[in-house]
């Protein structure tokens, strides 16, 4: 199996294959044989700007839409965690973080909620509805919540970005930290973000969207994206996503 | 204040209401003036609050039965793509058909006794009930279902955990026009065929050239739809607490001009 998938070679088990994938809404194709590997218990970026089709990607691989042609396997089901934290907003943020035993129909284990409300910090607020918390800290629950799942792939879809910088600082932190041995496919506007927290970091760009080959930037994350040795991969990025925006400006015309 | 200023707004009213007849000299039996009307109220009070029991029991078991049914057909809607097909247009063309054309209709089947008004407002309550819990339920933020679906819920699960109670919100809006609205079937359906209840006596008392009386009965009326109202208004907040309160104007002071 694994020799049909010789775009991306690598050590690694994959947790996410993508092969020939083709997607799209109505006429126009999103992806025509895109080409993706996520290999186990590794973050992996994808940086692109808005609308490129970085989250319909994630909804692919999650489930949630469906491929035209191509195919798409995963190591199991996956957790998804998107921009807004979701929370209902009628449940506490003990019972959000039960929210997928409560689906299910299985007995909620609140020690187990409770223990991952207490390692994001919000031990005190575990009996607090959403209206009552802050941004940053709707988006820790939201974390318990997916750790709750306890799922070996999380796709995080710039979870981040509505946060203010230090909030988001920590709760970056804090994700490296409490999915550390998870595969992670997260994706981001931002490439310093994707410089701090990807130990693969892969552009999507064009129209149908290709990936570009991958980087991996040097050192255990969280990094210090202001480091020499980061700042030089920052600027590969920029390049990286503005050439994309020469080539569709050409394409247009 | 809160319990002063309905008292200022009421007293405000005893006095226009003196003021039109002093100024149009209007007979009684045209416009009898407010302690004429507090004179019946007293002098009548076995009678009125008999046919206001009546027509209160009509209300409540229009509201009941409109909400319950409302309620039901919304859920089977949202949860059964072949039964949206088919009861939608049902619902609409309902809406088409005057209820109070069907009143006639409704004494003709059910009768004299309180049935056919029970059943009137139950129809009055049935559609605002309906269509707001309906749309409720289909405007479900899609991110929450997103995240449902990766987490293996069903989708009853869905509908029963996360599209429901989302939808609460909207159902008691609905049910707040449905409870403004339920007196109306009630004393329709009174008009047009009874032998008890605050429309049935009005009439009776039209007929008799008592105004003092209907508007003591119209008073009594009145009275019961506000209480009905604000009852309802107040169990959908303690029951919805995590909504933001229903006025958000209210709490904001750069939204409005103080008083």
């Amino acid at each position: 199996m694994r020799d049909r998938f010789p775009t991306q070679p690598t050590q690694l088990p994959a947790a996410i294959r993508v092969s020939g994938l083709r997607a799209g809404f109505g006429a126009t194709d999103i992806f025509a044989g895109l080409e993706f590997t996520a290999p186990r218990a590794t973050w992996t970026c994808i940086l692109g700007t808005s609308g490129i089709g970085k989250t319909t990607l994630l909804r692919l691989i999650a489930g949630l839409l469906p491929i035209t042609a191509g195919q798409l396997a995963t190591d199991g089901p996956v957790a998804y965690m998107a921009q807004q934290d979701l929370l209902l907003p009628w449940l506490t943020a003990r019972d959000n973080v039960l929210l997928g035993a409560r689906l299910r129909g299985e007995p909620p284990d609140r020690a187990k909620a409770q223990e991952l409300l207490r390692r994001v910090g919000l031990a005190d607020a575990a009996d607090r509805r959403p209206a009552a918390l802050s941004g940053g800290q709707r988006q820790r629950v939201a974390l318990a919540r997916t750790l709750m799942e306890d799922r070996r792939t999380v796709l995080m879809d710039e979870p981040f970005s509505a946060l203010d910088a230090i909030t988001r600082l920590r709760l970056q932190d804090l994700a490296a930290e409490l999915l550390t041995d998870r595969t992670v496919v997260l994706i981001t506007h931002d490439p310093l973000e994707a410089l701090r927290l990807g130990q693969r970091i892969q552009v999507m760009r064009g129209q149908p969207a290709t990936l570009t080959d991958v980087l991996q930037p040097p050192g255990p994350t969280p990094r210090d994206p202001t480091r020499p040795a980061i700042a030089g991969l920052h600027r590969q990025l920029l390049d990286r996503l503005t050439g994309e925006t020469g080539s569709a400006i050409e394409g247009a015309a | 204040m809160t319990v002063l200023r309905p008292l200022i707004i009421g007293l405000g009213l005893l006095v226009v209401w003196q003021a039109i007849i002093m100024i149009t000299a209007a007979p009684p039996f045209i416009l009898p003036s407010p302690a004429a009307v507090v004179a019946v109220l007293i002098e009548r009070a076995d009678t009125i609050s008999a046919h206001a029991l009546v027509t209160l029991s009509e209300i409540l078991l229009g509201l009941l039965f409109g909400t319950a049914l409302g309620a039901i057909s919304a859920l089977v809607m949202a949860h059964v793509t072949a039964a949206r097909r088919w009861l939608l247009p049902v619902l609409v063309v309902s809406q088409a058909v005057p209820v109070f054309a069907l009143a006639p209709v409704l004494v003709l089947w059910f009768g004299y006794g309180a049935a056919p008004k029970v059943a009137m407002a139950t129809l009055i309550i049935y559609f605002p009930v309906t269509a707001a819990f309906y749309d409720g339920l289909r405007r479900t933020e899609p991110g929450w279902l997103d995240l449902a679906r990766t987490m293996d819920a069903s989708s009853l699960a869905i509908l029963l955990r996360v599209r429901l109670p989302a939808a609460l919100p909207a159902f008691a809006s609905g049910l707040r026009v449905a409870t403004a609205v339920a007196p109306i079937g009630a004393v329709v359906g009174e008009w047009v065929g009874a032998s008890a209840g605050l429309g049935y006596y009005m009439l009776l008392m039209n007929g008799r050239a008592q105004a003092d009386a209907m508007f003591a009965a119209l008073f009594v009326l009145a009275l019961i739809a506000v209480t009905v109202y604000f009852t309802v208004d107040f169990g959908l907040r303690r029951l919805l607490p995590w909504q933001p309160d229903a006025d958000p104007v209210d709490n904001d002071p750069a939204l409005q001009r103080s008083t």
